[in-house]
């Protein structure tokens, strides 16, 4: 019941940036007065990839939080904050690709080529791509769930990726894109120290063959 | 004799001048016949300011006579967006925090300190500085960059009206100019965005370019705080950053000055920045821009379009190592 509850709710919130964005370009193209300002391309295009960036950020965060307070409906909205994330990219993309260069793919290349900070948000989108795609209950059992855990893991790339986009949009020694990046940095500094024990006793193995190989050796030849 | 510069909040209702009736009064003083009539009707006796019912009539900024010469003939920017739509990091980041914030900044009294290379160093009371009498208007393209673009109706005298007479010695190869950095008046300046003060710089040549203007208002009126009141640098054809606002010092040096752009991302920002299409820019593509108002990009111009009168400045130079 509640988490029926809190779906409808973060699905409203979610959904309003994007209802205003439509709005918006639907009174600019009536000639009506409109909220985007003098530039409506730039003003779109930040605000589609800022509403990327936090649902990605509340998707990333709800794992955590799931943990730290011992609740199940954090997971049961994650898939929905991700799926949103997707939205807002694809949305920030079509506004920049549509919108701004009006289709022109040349200048896009362009821009993947000499903007470093157009190919991080290229990378995080291809990223999101696969997750969206798999997000279904059939592909969840297709790929079993180890697999799929695995692959999901790709969230945390898109994550950086986008931070890494962020911070290098922006003119100047700016707080805000340093706060996201933070905020960014810090969720996957929590997941890096949940999977730590998992990590050590994978990758310790080998290091201690190596070393009982190595004194085997060392003993055969004293 | 000066007339007095008046202070920007006499102004409120010429700030809000709306497109239309610029062009109708425009048209109208056009009308009333061209050149030397004009200009001869312009230049009434000065005493003739001073009577309050005749001071609307007698505004040196509505009676400033456009230098069709220098001028586009481009439709101009709606008012509105260029007194709203600012970069003027001391107020903020936004493009709306110029607008908002810029009203606390006090324009009046204003002085200019006026050191180096030069035989009459000082500080300058603004009045001192700009010959007000010699106001003229001149319709600029201006380039940010960050690709976009505006066509501006400036009012200002051309900068080496006002440098000449500081006597500029041999050793002036350069003039740095520097924005006020007053934390009380501007809220920015809290954030280490940049390096304040903000400080620009010209070679010298460049200073004395006949289109490199000293802007003290627009649309028939001083400028809103928000475009760099009292007054401010507009050089078109380097991208809008150069032309450094509300200005309170000028330096004339024998080296490269520092300006604040270059100095925070040296790979990005070079001295000359100079409009160049072909040089590109790691967060813009410089090739094209929008013209603010408009749907579409449209290409950007060698020099934004004042290659004719510039280009001159800078042969024998490799443009893309000196961008
Ligand atoms: C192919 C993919 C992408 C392209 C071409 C792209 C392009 C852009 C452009 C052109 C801007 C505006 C720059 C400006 O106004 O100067 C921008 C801003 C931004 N983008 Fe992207 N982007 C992409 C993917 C993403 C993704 C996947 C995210 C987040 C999940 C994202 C988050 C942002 C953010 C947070 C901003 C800054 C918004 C602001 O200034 O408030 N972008 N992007």
């Amino acid at each position: 019941m509640t988490v029926k509850l809190f779906k409808i709710l973060i699905f409203g919130l979610f959904s309003l940036p994007a209802l205003w964005l439509l709005g918006q370009w639907g009174f600019y193209a009536m000639d009506a007065p409109h909220d985007l300002g003098f530039n409506p391309q730039e003003a779109s295009n930040r605000f589609s990839g800022i509403w990327a960036l936090r649902a990605l950020i509340v998707a990333l965060a709800l794992g955590p939080v799931a943990l730290m307070f011992r609740l199940t409906w954090p997971i049961q909205i994650r898939r929905m904050l991700g799926l949103f994330a997707f939205f807002y990219a694809s949305l920030h993309l079509s506004s920049y690709l549509g919108l701004d260069l009006l289709g022109d793919m040349d200048a896009f290349w362009e821009d993947i080529k000499k903007r470093l900070y157009i190919l991080f948000g290229l990378g995080a989108f291809l990223c999101l791509i696969p997750l969206a795609l798999t997000s279904t209950k059939g592909w969840i059992k297709r790929l079993k769930a180890r697999r799929w855990k695995q692959l999901h893991r790709l969230v945390y790339l898109a994550g950086i990726l986008a931070a890494l986009h962020y911070l290098y949009m922006a003119k100047g020694n700016q707080l805000e894109p340093k706060i996201y990046a933070a905020i960014i940095t810090g969720l996957l500094l929590i997941r890096l120290w949940r999977l730590w024990p998992r990590i050590k006793r994978r990758t310790m193995k080998p290091i201690a063959q190596d070393i009982t190989i190595k004194r085997d050796k060392a003993q055969a030849r004293s | 004799m000066v007339i007095r510069h008046r202070a920007p909040t006499d102004l409120r209702a010429s700030d809000i001048t709306p497109l239309a009736l610029y062009r109708n009064r425009r048209a109208f003083l056009s009308m009333l016949g061209a050149g030397a009539i004009l200009a001869g009707s312009l230049h009434a006796p000065k005493s003739h300011a001073q009577s309050p019912d005749q001071s609307a009539r007698f505004d040196p900024y509505q009676q400033a006579p456009r230098n069709q010469g220098l001028s586009s003939s481009e439709e101009l920017t709606a008012h509105e967006a260029v007194t709203s739509y600012n970069n003027f990091y001391e107020f903020g980041t936004d493009k709306g925090d110029p607008a908002r914030y810029a009203g606390q900044m006090i324009t009046a009294p204003w002085s200019v300190l006026v050191e180096g290379a030069c035989e009459r160093p000082g500080l300058y009371d603004l009045a001192d500085l700009v010959p007000m009498s010699d106001l003229e208007e001149r319709i600029y393209r201006l380039r940010c960059v960050e690709a976009w673009s505006m066509v501006i109706p400036w009012i200002g005298v051309p900068l080496h009206k006002i440098l000449s007479p500081l006597g500029p010695t041999s050793k002036a190869r350069y003039v740095q100019f520097e924005t006020l950095a007053d934390p009380k008046m501007m809220p920015g300046l809290a954030y280490p965005v940049l390096d304040w003060p903000y400080v620009e710089g010209l070679r010298i040549d460049e200073a004395m370019h006949p289109l490199t203007l000293m802007a003290t208002g627009l649309y028939d009126a001083p400028l809103p705080n928000q475009n760099g009141a009292p007054l401010r640098l507009v050089v078109p054809w380097k991208y809008g950053f150069k032309s450094i606002k509300s200005i309170v010092a000028i330096r004339f040096v024998e080296k490269q000055p520092k300006t604040s752009w270059n100095q925070s991302a040296p790979s990005e920002y070079g001295f000359y920045s100079n409009v160049n299409p072909d040089v590109p820019h790691p967060r813009w593509s410089q090739a094209t821009e929008r013209r603010i108002g408009d749907f579409r990009r449209r290409d950007t111009l060698m020099f934004n379009g004042y290659a004719d009168q510039v280009a001159s400045l800078y042969t024998g130079m490799n443009l893309r190592r000196n961008f």
